[in-house]
């Protein structure tokens, strides 16, 4: 079998599609949040790679490299507000992320 | 490229990465001494960098083209970068107020300042995402920047997760627009754009990319972050939240819509139309049933997103130099409104409720007057200066044949006018409460300011209606 570009599409809008419903149904813990903004992030390197390869352009690769500098700085800044949530609620379920409402 | 070009096209970017940069290295090495300095220091970098950008108002390219700036962003940037020197100078007393006076805090609004010169002078998919999560990151860090409380630092939370998903959306789609036309340059991405190649998967980059600059605007349906971080982070952060990003997002929107996609319009247009409507509707009922003046304020700024949103949705010709012109005075107005919640404090600290306003007649009548001139003209009375950019408005809604933008529009102006009357109301007529705490200077100043520029905007209006032509003529 030869591999196409649509495969590799198929495969980065099924962890796409994974990482956005993992944000919605996810009722457990942020941290599964934190992950799966984590799996966006990555399934779009996979097109920007892919498409890198399949169109002869080299931007996308460089794309890539940026986004995953941005996806490190992400997950720190994340962890860090996650972290001060923590100290002041001593709990991190979703559930109970409902200060404000109205 | 020698040092001239680069200075003409990221003159300012380059003055606020180094400057960011010195202060931390500076913070690092002083540390608390640092603080006071910092503060002042920060707001002095603001103004400075809105100079270079007025100096530099003709643009050019640098980089490589990666970053390409003109009149039309220099006009946005030379906005953006003062109300976030503003809004810092209204920070210093509530930061030292809730004990969270740290130098982080000012390098952080210059580095969402980079982002947002950067956003708007991108001319490349990649700086525009960079600039993105560069304004994006900060943002999440001041909303939860007052780390004590539990409500900021829900906001902050909350503010995270949802704009790094809409980030997510927006690179997904830049993924999608980069691989279907093979490259990541605005120029190239406008010409495969104009030809006849344009598949699906194209279109649904776009639409991706919409999304995910709708959620930085808060436009509806992608506003629900709005009230809840408004009402958690710190006020002054909320100040500038409702400004300058607001003003920098509608402008890149602009950039990307009216240049990129400009030939696509037909694809577009009816997205934008929804977005404005439901923006409209939202903030307009959504605020009547506010007690809190902060979520209150949030609706307010949903439906004035939505308003500008028409702006978009007509087209460039008719449209761009209305949206300047509208999201201009809606910035300095909404940064008094803001600076007007600072002043509503008790003995016992920052209260919110919008009856807590009562008797603020008498204990500040200068105040009081000032920010009913700001809830007049943002309700878009005549004859303030919020009543002739939304004038425009409805002419062109009525010109490009969109009649129910039109009648969505003034439903919700008078809707919205409810609610800003209420607050009128309760600062003149209702019985004082306890007395209210002295208000700062620098709050006071940035309420005259902003009354003053409503004013201006009435007698002025002539003249800066050419300049938001000759900057909009700028765009192609």
């Amino acid at each position: 079998m030869v591999l196409t570009i649509n495969h590799f599409l198929a495969l980065s809008a099924a962890l796409f599609t994974i990482g956005v419903v993992g944000i919605f149904v996810n009722r457990k813990n942020i941290i599964v949040i934190l992950m799966a903004i984590e799996l966006i992030l990555l399934s779009v390197n996979i097109n920007l790679v892919a498409f890198s390869v399949f169109t002869g352009t080299i931007s996308g690769q460089v794309f890539a490299m940026l986004v995953l500098t941005v996806a490190a700085a992400e997950a720190a800044v994340g962890l860090a507000i996650l972290v001060v949530y923590f100290r002041n609620r001593g709990d991190i379920a979703v559930e109970d992320v409902n200060m404000m409402k109205g | 490229m020698d040092f001239t070009t680069l200075l003409n096209g990221a003159g300012s970017e380059l003055f606020l990465a180094i400057a960011g940069l010195v202060g931390l290295t500076l913070g690092a090495i002083f540390r608390d001494s640092f603080i006071t300095l910092s503060y002042r220091l920060a707001a002095f970098t603001l103004f400075i960098a809105a100079f270079i950008a007025v100096l530099t108002y003709e643009g050019g390219s640098a980089f490589n083209d990666l970053i390409v700036s003109s009149p039309f962003t220099n006009y946005i940037k030379i906005f953006c970068y003062s109300l976030a020197g503003l809004a810092l100078l209204i920070s210093d007393g509530f930061m030292s107020r809730h004990k969270t006076r740290r130098y982080e805090y000012p390098i952080l609004f210059i580095f969402s300042a980079l982002g947002m010169g950067l956003i708007l002078s991108s001319a490349n998919l990649m700086t525009l995402y960079m600039g993105i999560e560069i304004l994006g990151l900060s943002s999440y860090i001041l909303a939860a920047f007052n780390r004590d409380s539990p409500r900021s630092s829900e906001a902050g939370l909350k503010y995270f997760v949802l704009g790094a998903l809409a980030s997510g959306l927006l690179l997904y789609g830049a993924s999608l627009i980069y691989g279907y036309s093979g490259s990541a340059s605005y120029r190239d991405i406008a010409e495969f754009a104009s030809s006849e190649d344009v598949s699906v998967g194209f279109i649904f980059g776009l639409v991706l990319m919409i999304s995910g600059l709708a959620f930085k605007v808060s436009a509806a349906p992608m506003h629900v972050w709005t009230p809840d971080v408004y009402e958690g982070a710190p006020t002054p952060v909320v100040a500038f939240f409702a400004t300058a990003p607001k003003f920098a997002g509608m402008g890149v929107f602009a950039i990307i819509l009216f240049t990129v996609f400009g030939s696509l319009i037909e694809d577009w247009q009816l997205i934008l139309v929804i977005i404005a409507t439901l923006s409209m509707l939202i903030g307009a009922f959504g605020a009547l049933a506010q007690t809190n003046i902060k979520r209150l304020l949030a609706y307010s700024s949903i439906a004035n997103i939505g308003y500008a949103t028409i702006a978009l949705s007509v087209g460039m010709e008719l449209g761009a130099s209305p949206l300047l012109l509208f999201m201009t005075i809606y910035a300095l107005t909404s940064l008094g409104l803001f600076a007007g919640v600072l002043a509503m404090r008790r003995s016992g600290g920052m209260v919110e409720d919008i009856n807590e306003l009562s008797g603020l007649y008498k204990a500040h009548p200068g105040l009081a007057l000032g920010l009913t001139l700001l809830l007049v003209s943002i309700a878009g009375l005549p004859p303030l200066g919020g009543f002739w950019p939304k004038l425009r408005l409805l002419q062109i809604s009525i010109e490009a044949d969109f009649l129910w933008l039109a009648i969505v529009l003034v439903l919700s102006s008078v809707i919205a006018a409810a609610y800003y009357l209420r607050i009128i109301h309760v600062i003149w007529f209702k019985p004082a409460l306890e007395a209210f705490e002295p208000v700062d200077r620098s709050v006071r100043l940035i309420v005259l300011v902003a009354s003053l520029a409503a004013i201006g905007f009435l007698i002025w209006i002539g003249q800066i209606e050419a300049l938001t032509d000759a900057a909009a003529s700028s765009l192609s």
